[in-house]
């Protein structure tokens, strides 16, 4: 079983990655479960999800405490949150930043194996907002091989055509952010 | 009342599952004056009869014909809305004697 | 038959049971505490995609007013709510029981205020527990799905004919999304057949009185009534539970054994927890310990009998509740189930543990801790302590 935490700030999509990541799963037959840390819903202030992913039913019901991946949505929270919580030396980081990798491991107290890539900058460049949930959950599907990458792209244009039926200009940004965030993950 | 019924002979929810089932509550008992009726003054309005709100007033062939008096309560609104002939009363309230 | 397989939160489950269910009225009070469920299924309506006539009232009490209306008036009837929304039904919740109308309610089983609180405990709808309803657990989505379905059946059934509530645990059943195998539509009609109303206000060639007033004369002989409904619903929740198994092949009962059978040491659980526990005992099985798990489903009726001869053998039991009678000894099912064993010549020893209140997290490390403790001796018999509360 693979245990995955997202960091974000409310607002950033934290919680519809976390659900996205498991419908994608879902979609080549594992079994799945997402869920958010539930507190005062405030925009902007840190929030967690978490994803459990098997082949095998899933029965256990408690907090994801000890996660083999952790994805931060918003790189400013590591100041104030120890992201790295639980998360042991075999797990895998995934940052959102323009950072240089380099700089990042010097910061960051943490040995197992970091990822960045700049979720925002490619938000904005193709979706024409910051929305870094998407091009992040691409990232971690990209550097993790949990799931086939094309057909979880399919999914995910299947669920955003869902909901943006009359927006298609943010399923199209969407896509192209997440073949662009596939592209420029890299290890640090 | 008749005999009270034990628990699995009631109908579901303590639905009473008929209609009209009023006529078998006597509330006669409930009076303590009765309506007594002089035909004499009696000019046919049926203001009694519309006003009880019981159904205690028996009519015969669209006349007052006297009162149910196992329902009458005897409340008195018929003597009160009786409009009477030359304003005396067709129906006046008296003591009951048992 | 082919199942369909969906990612879906509690709520989107519960959800789409009604929706499937297709009932004739829908009455509720679709905002906060009311969870999703009910705005889901408004999106239904509005969508066109249920016939159902959806009635937006103004309070939960006016929800389960309007419930009662629509059921005595012959529609089959469904609601939802959580926690406060729940407490503030609370007196037309035993209207609906006492009228004996076959109302089928999912709730979101929540704290109760206050301090104010939206987590997870069982506070909200164990203060309903002495009002006539059929009370069924989830221990996840999948059994919150089909035990919808399976209420409407079981709340019809002539024999039984009282309301039934499908409960789910706040935000971690609700909220949390997993896989579930969901039913064509087709497949759901059948099951639950056409509702027959045997008697219903609308009928104007047999018209009856609901509602009469009961005093000292009867009013004890229909609450006696409903106990023997409430006791031919125990054969009726299994009879059900079984076919659907049968069709659908996960069959459900009155309660779930869990490696209990040889087990030494063993506890008691309702909802989520349940899973958590399953997990813990097969890790220790793995090391030697001879851990098991009783999953009570169906907390109304109670299950006393099963219950009884399911733990005789074990040596000790130890029972979680998710809400606290304050002032009592022990949470309700702790109470319950001793006071369940006390008949029986061979019973384990058996000590309370309320747990989880307002949504304090529970997880694997405790329930471990807690069999281990069970295990050494270290539990304490008729004792009921708190778990995980900083004492």
């Amino acid at each position: 079983m693979v245990e995955i935490r997202w960091h974000g700030r409310g607002g950033q999509g934290a919680k519809t990655a976390a659900l996205l990541f498991a419908d994608a799963a879902l979609a080549v037959g594992k079994y799945v479960q997402a869920f958010p840390e539930y507190g005062p819903e405030r925009m902007g202030a840190p929030v967690q999800s978490f994803n459990r992913i098997d082949d095998k039913p899933i029965l256990m019901h408690c907090p994801v405490k000890s996660p083999s991946v952790v994805v931060v949505l918003d790189p400013t929270l590591m100041a104030s949150i120890n992201v790295t919580a639980g998360l042991g030396k075999e797990g895998t980081l995934i940052i959102n930043t323009g950072l240089d990798a380099a700089e990042i491991k010097k910061s960051v107290k943490f040995d197992g194996k970091i990822f960045t890539v700049d979720a925002s900058r490619i938000s904005e460049e193709t979706i024409g907002r910051k929305i870094p949930n998407t091009p992040m959950l691409a990232a971690l599907v990209k550097v993790t091989g949990m799931l086939d990458f094309d057909s979880m792209l399919e999914d995910t244009q299947k669920k955003l055509a869902k909901k943006f039926a009359h927006r298609p200009e943010v399923i199209e940004g969407n896509i192209q952010s997440m073949k662009r965030a596939a592209q420029e993950v890299k290890s640090a | 009342m008749s005999e009270l019924k034990k628990y699995k002979e009631l109908a579901l929810g303590g639905n009473i599952e008929k209609g009209g089932t009023a006529v078998d509550f006597k509330t006669g008992d409930w009076r303590s004056s009765r309506p007594v009726y002089n035909p004499e003054n009696c000019i046919q309005c049926l203001f009694c009869w519309v006003y009880c709100p019981d159904s205690a007033v028996i009519l015969k062939d669209g006349k007052v014909a006297g009162f149910n008096l196992e329902h009458c309560k005897g409340c008195g609104i018929c003597a009160h809305e009786c409009p009477g002939k030359k304003k005396v009363k067709a129906i006046v309230m008296e003591e009951e004697v048992k | 038959m082919q199942k369909i397989i969906l990612a879906k939160t509690g709520n989107e489950a519960m959800a789409l049971a009604m929706k499937q269910v297709n009932p004739d009225v829908v009455a509720a009070y679709p905002i906060t505490p009311a969870t999703e469920i009910v705005q889901i299924f408004s999106q239904y309506v509005a969508d066109g995609e249920v016939k159902t006539e959806f009635v937006a009232v103004e309070s939960e009490h006016s929800a389960m007013s309007a419930c009662i209306g629509s059921c005595a008036a012959g529609a089959r009837t469904m609601t939802g709510t959580s926690s406060q929304g729940l407490a503030l039904m609370y007196e037309m919740i035993y209207i609906a029981a006492g009228l004996r109308l076959p109302i089928v309610m999912a709730d979101v089983n929540r704290a109760l205020s206050a301090p104010i609180n939206i987590h997870c405990d069982h506070s909200d709808s164990m203060g309903c527990r002495d009002a006539g309803w059929v009370h069924i657990f989830s221990e996840n989505a999948q059994e919150a799905y089909d035990s919808m379905i399976q209420a409407v059946r079981i709340a019809e059934h002539k024999d039984v004919r009282l309301p039934v509530m499908v409960t789910t645990d706040g935000f971690i059943i609700s909220h949390g999304m997993e896989r579930i195998d969901t039913l064509p539509d087709a497949e759901v009609q059948n099951f639950i057949g056409k509702y027959d109303p045997l008697m219903h206000l609308l009928d104007v060639k047999k018209p009856f009185t609901i509602g009469a007033i009961n005093l000292t004369d009867y009013y004890f002989e229909h609450r006696r009534a409903m106990v023997d409904a409430q006791n031919n619903s125990l054969k009726v929740i299994k009879e059900v539970g079984a076919e659907f198994g049968k069709k659908f092949d996960t069959g459900y009962g009155l309660i779930e054994k869990y490696q209990l059978d040889d087990a030494e040491v063993a506890i008691v659980a309702l909802g989520s927890t349940c899973g958590t526990a399953k997990v813990v005992i097969d890790q220790l099985r793995a090391k030697g310990v001879k851990a098991g798990l009783l999953k009570i489903r169906v907390f109304r009726p109670f299950p006393t009998e099963e219950i009884a001869k399911a733990l005789e053998n074990i040596k000790t039991v130890a029972v979680l509740d998710r809400s606290d009678s304050v002032g009592g000894f022990g949470g309700p099912v702790f109470t319950e189930i001793r006071s369940a064993l006390y008949g029986s010549a061979k019973r384990p020893q058996i000590a309370g543990f309320v747990y989880g209140l307002g949504g304090r997290e529970i997880d694997m490390e405790q329930i471990e801790g807690l069999f281990m403790d069970l295990k050494a001796g270290k539990v304490k018999a008729d004792s009921v302590s708190y778990l995980g509360v900083r004492e």
